[in-house]
């Protein structure tokens, strides 16, 4: 489904911050992805649907190797790649069914975007998955208006509206109070089964990471020195990921995302 | 223990630590008021004659004169027409030059050609690409409805494309990831988020485009100005005041009217 | 996929508006568009000159090009005049600018009618363009650069002392508790508790304003008041559209030095 080969990433920054990953993702199932804040995390996630531009190696997305897409190609890639971000990145000024329907861009002509006149099978799959997620009362409500939980929500469904061959979810919870984030989280796992999807979550949080994970993997420096069960985590391995580095992460890191397609000059929240 | 506490004395340090650059820059501004004022080419004969002759104006204009209703009206019609159409049309220029010229979304040379409207559009003033379109065009209210167009195009498009580059990001990379090119980024991530600046700064284009209408007409692109001009050149200073009342008076009602439509809009 | 699949008797529906929103936005955009047909329809265009417009400005910056330098001394000394002119009258403007700040700031007036002065002061020069104070001053001093500062200088006015009334409600009171309580009578609050707090701004806006006055200042010469106007006017008049094409250049660059000097100074008071 998904297979990372020797990916290396170096911001203009100079520094190299992932250092010749591999990795293959099979089928459904959870992966989480741990490691302190700054291991690379983030980066590595952004590069499968190209936010980031990877510096060299491949990356094969259901037969499809992404890196060195261009225009309407890596458009078409990026729609059997489903994201969800960790501040859920919603158009906040558009309705929850709106953004729900921006999941199906890419498949959708300009007209029928700007005109909002989707056809009638997303509705009903648009309808359907809000129904999933107890989202059915809020259709019409402005995306700002909702509350967080209620926001991963639509983040989770306007990315399931893709299509999506495989899902990303870069810290999907670090913005949420302890329970929703375990509400979404256990939604996140549920779908995945439901839908048979493979799903690939950065996590700071390694409690969640054992609890919802099939398979997790440590990232430390760029480098990945963990790769298991859930339950072969044990405090040597979680010394080794997170020794030295700064800090066992239950805390909430600093995200730098972004900045690299604005060319590097403004840091995001 | 006996000896007297020495005696100190405080001033408040100057501005200016440095006292050559301190008393420099003073007489650097009163030299340089001196030349300004003994190089202008003040005719001191003509300015001395100035105050009775403003008595005798002042004096002329009171009472106003509202007899000739007609040609104000026409006149302030005028105006307004060319304030709406200029509106509409500039702001909807507006957008694409904003977009080009927001440096976050558009590639550099893009960026550059956006600027360098904006700038172009901004750096003159509105008098003096009203005569250009007047010799262009010829006179009347078309001239005064380009004009117009350019002044706004400077202005909304310079506030939008500032609005453009302080979007938040994540919501143009949540739509980028899903596969959307870059209209549909505009469309969905891009304008959601600048249209209640867009219609705020539309309104408020709208009552500086209704003041700005008023005087390209003094150089004959439409308009009241032109009236106005018209008076003060028959020396006709009792209607020139007349128009001028209404001028302030529509120009206060129009303020307020923006204004509170804008404090609605947030 | 399972979740797509379960069978509906009756197919979803969704709009962007309901009907209630729909029927508002329809009833605005009709009319805006019979204001908009209305502006159109009664506006006394000429429309073979409308179709011709593009062509014509074209032709005009065909006929500018090359600019002619050859009067470059007289239009420096003109782009000097309306320099000058700028600075003058944004000094002159200050010393009615600052009282009539003081008068028009709620905290600071000494009453209901100077107040109300104030005010009236504020929105009388603000709402006059300088254009027509510069008719005005021509009409009474004659063309020439007074008629110039006075208009640039009374335009001045109230945009000054408004922002600067703003700042003036705006100070902290904390302050001026501290002086009041300190003993200190009304001269004193103004030195110690408002001076300080607002200075900064008062210079902004006096610089702002100034780079605002050297734009103001080159189309005085269009109805006789001094400055690059003049022989704006006098190039195009005489249809030497090549001088005209340099007068602008000329016009271009200053504004953009003003700009980028008192955006520079501001960031300094501030
Ligand atoms: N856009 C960027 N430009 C430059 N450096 C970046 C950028 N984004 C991330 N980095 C750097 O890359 C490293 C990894 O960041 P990231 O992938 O966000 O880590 P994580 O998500 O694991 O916290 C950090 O050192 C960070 O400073
Ligand atoms: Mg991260």
């Amino acid at each position: 489904m998904l297979r990372i080969t020797d990916l290396t990433k170096r911001y203009g920054t100079g520094e190299l911050v992932l250092k010749g990953l591999t990795l293959e993702i099979g089928g459904a199932g959870l992966t989480a992805i741990i490691g302190s804040s700054g291991a690379g995390k983030s980066t590595l996630l952004r590069c499968i649907n190209r936010l980031v531009e990877p510096t060299s190696g491949s990356i094969v997305v259901d037969g499809v190797d992404v890196t060195g897409l261009r225009g309407r190609r890596l458009r078409h890639a990026r729609r059997s790649i489903g994201m969800i971000f960790q501040g859920f990145n919603l158009i906040d000024r558009l309705s929850v069914m709106e953004n729900v329907l921006s999941g199906r861009l890419g498949y959708v002509g300009f007209a029928q975007a700007l005109t909002r006149r989707y056809p009638q099978a997303d509705i009903d799959r648009a309808f359907t998955l809000l129904e999933r997620v107890g989202l059915q009362d809020f259709v019409n409500t402005r995306a700002d208006t909702l509350s967080g939980g209620q926001r991963q929500r639509v983040g989770v469904v306007r990315a399931l509206m893709q299509d999506p061959k495989i899902l990303l979810a870069d810290e999907p919870t670090a913005s949420l109070d302890p329970k929703t984030s375990q509400q979404i989280m256990s939604l996140t796992r549920e779908l995945s089964e439901e839908l048979s999807l493979p799903v690939l979550v950065n996590i700071h949080n390694v409690h969640q990471a054992k609890e919802f994970a099939d398979r997790v993997v440590g990232l430390r420096y760029g480098t990945i020195i963990f790769d298991g069960a859930g339950s072969d985590l044990d405090d040597a391995a979680l010394d080794r990921i997170y020794e030295g580095t700064a800090g066992r992460g239950d805390e909430h890191g600093d995200e730098t995302v972004g900045a690299d397609a604005r060319g590097g000059t403004v840091a995001s929240p | 223990m006996s000896a007297a506490p020495p005696k100190r004395t405080w001033r408040k340090p100057p501005a200016i630590a440095n006292p050559v650059l301190r008393y420099g820059l003073l007489g650097l501004t009163f030299g340089y008021l001196y030349w300004a004022v003994a190089s202008l080419p003040f005719d001191w004969n003509r300015i001395v004659q100035g105050f009775p002759r403003a008595v005798r104006i002042f004096g002329n204009a009171i009472p106003p004169e509202f007899a000739r209703s007609q040609l104000m009206i026409t006149g302030f019609t005028e105006s307004i027409q060319m304030a709406i159409i200029a509106t509409l049309i500039g702001v909807a220029l507006s957008v694409p030059v904003a977009v080009m010229a927001a440096r976050t979304i558009s590639p550099t040379p893009v960026y550059l050609l956006g600027r360098a409207i904006i700038i172009l559009a901004r750096s003159f003033h509105p008098v003096i690409v009203a005569i250009i379109f007047v010799k262009a065009v010829g006179f009347g209210a078309l001239a005064g409805i380009l004009t117009l167009i350019v002044y706004s195009l400077g202005f909304v498009g310079k506030l939008l494309a500032e609005a453009i580059e302080e979007v938040d990001y994540g919501q143009i990379e949540a739509i980028r990831a899903s596969g959307a090119g870059y209209f549909k980024v505009l469309v969905y991530a891009v304008f959601p988020q600048i249209l209640p600046r867009q219609v705020g700064l539309s309104i408020y284009q709208l009552d500086s485009n209704l003041r700005a209408s008023a005087v390209v007409g003094v150089v004959g692109a439409g308009g009241i100005g032109g009236t106005l001009m018209n008076a003060f050149r028959r020396f006709d200073y009792d209607f020139a005041l007349a128009i001028l009342m209404v001028l302030i008076a529509i120009i206060l009602v129009s303020e307020g009217i923006s204004g509170r439509i804008r404090r609605g809009l947030t | 996929m399972t979740l797509g699949e379960r069978e509906r008797a009756e197919p979803y529906r969704w709009q962007r508006f309901t009907l209630a929103e729909r029927l508002g936005r329809f009833l605005i955009y009709l009319v805006s568009a019979a204001i908009v047909f209305w502006a159109l329809r009664t506006l006394d265009v000429f429309w073979p000159w409308v179709w011709s417009a593009p062509t014509e400005i074209a032709d005009l910056f065909g006929r500018m090009t090359p600019p002619d330098l050859r009067r470059g001394d007289e239009i420096l000394r003109a782009m000097l005049e309306t320099i000058h002119i700028a600075t003058l009258a944004t000094f002159l403007s200050l010393f009615i600018a600052l009282p009539t700040a003081y008068i028009a700031a709620q905290n600071t007036t000494p009453n209901g009618v100077t107040l109300w002065i104030g005010r009236f002061i504020l929105v009388a020069t603000r709402s006059v363009n300088t254009i027509i104070w510069a008719l005005l001053f021509v009409a009474i001093f004659g063309p020439g650069v007074m008629a110039g500062i006075l208009a640039i200088a009374f335009r001045s006015i109230g945009f000054t002392a408004k922002l600067m009334a703003e700042a003036i409600e705006e100070i902290d009171r904390k302050p001026v508790e501290a002086v009041v309580a300190a003993g200190g009578d009304k001269g004193k609050i103004v030195l110690y508790g408002i001076v300080p707090q607002v200075l900064p701004t008062f210079l902004a806006v006096t610089i702002l304003r100034w780079d605002i006055n050297i734009r103001e200042s080159t189309v005085l010469g269009l109805v006789g008041a001094g400055g690059i106007g003049m022989i704006l006017q006098g190039a195009i008049d005489t249809f030497q559209w090549q001088t005209a094409a340099t007068i602008l250049i000329a016009i271009l660059i200053v504004v953009i030095l003003g700009e980028v000097v008192s955006s520079a100074l501001r960031k300094r008071v501030i």
